[in-house]
């Protein structure tokens, strides 16, 4: 079973592309597909009318984001641009062996803004999937491209894609530690924190508007709640001892957090403002990081209350904990996947850690990573991807799974560290 | 009345803490404040423990300006601030014993002054877990503290976790370096 889906990862090595992003731009980061998924939809894009005065080519953001899926294999569309209502050769594309064809147009409009219109055509069914007219600043182009690459991937895979999302990380450089927010190709980084002290843990609001992380600027762990767009914060928990760990509810009210005030490190309940604090278990042990599942009942949490640490679970409301993981003596940092059915933790085994993931019904764990220092396990808001933390060449990267383990991915800036990954919902809009 | 000046401004310090600093604030400049010539005239050694419940009063501290001069002090025991931990273990070793007994002393001695211990652990793992394994750190110094009749108010426990190691070496000799508790006095934090 093992030396099979090694195979599989092999074979998919084959399609090693550095997606090499043009922008210049600080601590960017950049993404290297590394394994594939085992079939890939065959597509081609052709060149959009009309593209041409547009700077960032919003075809070139569309292609990017397929191919680094590993989801999709581009077909080579040939030079010349199709427009949106251009009549199309089934047959022909077929031949070239796509099974799906975009075609699109750019026009200019008021205000130095632009409209792009694209279709989907299925070339088996010979049929048009759809498409959409979307405005956008030309300096927004690259927006435009996810929104157009997410309309596809969920026409043709049935779930909705994750292009549009963003992703909060913290990169440490020169004694310098800031909190990052890029989109989840690694484009369009803004620091929305900078500090010389350590930043761990962001978590994001269910609605994308907030992070909540902590931060040693004070010397020692202090949790914050941090609006993106204003850039204003607020001190959810500041207690005597540490304060650290917060994980949102669903809906977006509470936050749970892990704090030492009344001795240990056990799992407490705050608003988001920081107020109404009521503690949500008891041990004698270590008790931390708090998850919530999707539907809000339960909170994962790991705990040392059986000797090593290990995932627990306890429901939201507070009562009797149920042991989760059993297997090995070191199962930590637990996940769950959007649909609630999986989650992601990390094991250790020998003197690895590494991204693991168990069927939530069958209790099964399943070792995703063949690395060694993994850490801070984040699914992507369609739960395909699982974003993480990991060290190659002494150098903290980031680095993605997919659920099932055959498609990778690498996230590296070019200097410093990067860690603490979280992956952000979907935006409504 | 200096003592009392000295005891405002300790007070004070520790009152600022609801509302931190911003993160471009460079820390706290460690031990900035020099006390008077004349109140730095009484080079105490950690005070042997017969003459601890003597004298301390508990109404009335002995001076906080002779406090910072032990503290400043390179040959006192108190210039140890930092105890070191075994793999996996929150037990205070034997050889770290005299150390803690003579922060202890010295909290009971001085029943204003206050401190705080940073917890520590190795980089191995998750982050929030080596958090709260240095906070087991903290707490283990800080209960054998209160043991030794410090006040639980004198004394805040936090950990810094993997986050400030003080050797960022990758062998077992780093991470025993960084399996730490730090003590720190009002001041220095």
């Amino acid at each position: 079973m093992h030396a099979m889906r090694f195979r599989l990862i092999l074979g998919a090595l084959v399609a090693v592309i550095a997606v090499l992003l043009a922008l210049p731009a600080r601590a960017q980061l950049n993404i290297e597909i590394t394994g594939a998924g085992a079939s890939r939809i065959p597509i081609a894009v052709a060149g959009f009318e009309g593209e041409g005065p547009v700077p960032q080519a919003v075809v070139a953001v569309v292609r990017a984001d397929l191919e680094r899926s590993g989801l999709f294999k581009l077909v080579d569309p040939g030079a010349l641009p199709l427009g949106e209502a251009a009549a199309i050769d089934h047959a022909n594309w077929k031949d070239r062996g796509a099974d799906a064809l975009v075609v699109g147009s750019v026009a200019p409009t008021s205000g130095g803004r632009v409209e792009v219109r694209f279709r989907l055509h299925d070339m088996q069914k010979q049929a048009q999937l759809g498409g959409l007219a979307l405005v956008a600043q030309v300096a927004h182009i690259r927006t435009t491209g996810h929104r157009i690459a997410d309309f596809i991937y969920e026409k043709l895979l049935g779930e909705p894609g994750i292009f549009s999302t963003r992703i909060a990380y913290v990169v440490k450089a020169g004694g310098r530690y800031e909190l990052q927010i890029a989109d989840a190709d690694g484009m369009n980084a803004q620091t929305a924190l900078a500090s010389r002290e350590p930043i761990i843990s962001p978590s994001w609001s269910p609605d994308g508007a907030r992070l909540a992380y902590v931060s040693f600027e004070a010397k020692k762990p202090i949790v914050y709640v941090h609006s993106l767009a204003s850039g204003q914060r607020h001190v959810a928990a500041n207690f005597k001892g540490s304060n650290s760990a917060p994980a949102w509810s669903p809906d977006g009210a509470k936050l749970a957090v892990v704090l030492t005030k009344d001795g240990g490190s056990q799992l407490y309940l705050v608003s988001a403002d920081g107020s109404g604090v009521r503690r949500l278990a008891s041990s004698s042990g270590i008790d931390t990081e708090p998850f919530f599942s999707p539907d809000g009942q339960f909170i994962y949490f790991t705990s040392d209350r059986g000797g090593a640490p290990q995932v627990y679970r306890i429901p939201a409301t507070g009562g009797e904990a149920q042991r989760v993981t059993f297997e090995g003596s070191y199962n930590v940092t637990p996940r769950i996947a959007p649909d609630g059915k999986t989650m992601a933790f990390v094991s250790r085994n020998g003197s690895r850690f590494q991204v693991t993931t168990m069927d939530l019904a069958t209790r099964q764990p399943q070792i995703l990573t063949d690395s060694a220092k993994d850490e801070s396990p984040s699914f992507a808001p369609n739960g395909r991807m699982i974003l993480y933390a990991t060290e190659i060449g002494g150098r903290g990267v980031l680095a993605a799974v997919s659920a099932d383990g055959r498609i990778k991915q690498r996230l590296s800036v070019a200097a410093g560290d990067v860690r603490e990954p979280a992956w952000g919902p979907f935006m409504k809009n | 009345m200096r003592t009392f000046i000295l005891a405002a401004v300790v007070v004070l310090l520790l009152g600022c803490k609801s509302t931190p600093p911003g993160p471009e604030q460079a820390g706290a400049p460690v031990e900035d404040r020099t006390p008077g010539a004349s109140a730095a005239t009484k080079p105490v050694e950690s005070p042997p423990v017969a003459r601890v419940t003597s004298e301390a009063a508990p109404t009335q501290d002995p001076s906080l300006a002779g406090a910072m001069a032990a503290l400043k002090d390179p040959n006192s025991p108190l210039a140890k601030r930092s105890v070191y931990f075994d793999f996996d273990s929150f037990a205070i070793k034997d050889e770290y014993k005299p150390q803690v007994e003579a922060h202890g002393r010295f909290l009971v001695t001085y029943s204003k002054m206050k401190m705080l211990i940073q917890g520590n652990a190795d980089e191995r793992g998750s982050r929030e877990y080596n958090l709260a394994l240095g906070q087991k750190r903290a707490d283990a110094v800080k209960n054998m503290l209160i043991l030794l009749g410090a006040k639980e108010l004198q004394i805040e426990s936090v950990s810094l976790g993997e986050e400030k190691p003080r050797n960022t070496g990758h062998d077992e000799a780093a991470w025993a370096e960084n399996r730490r508790g730090d003590i720190l006095y009002s001041g220095e934090f």
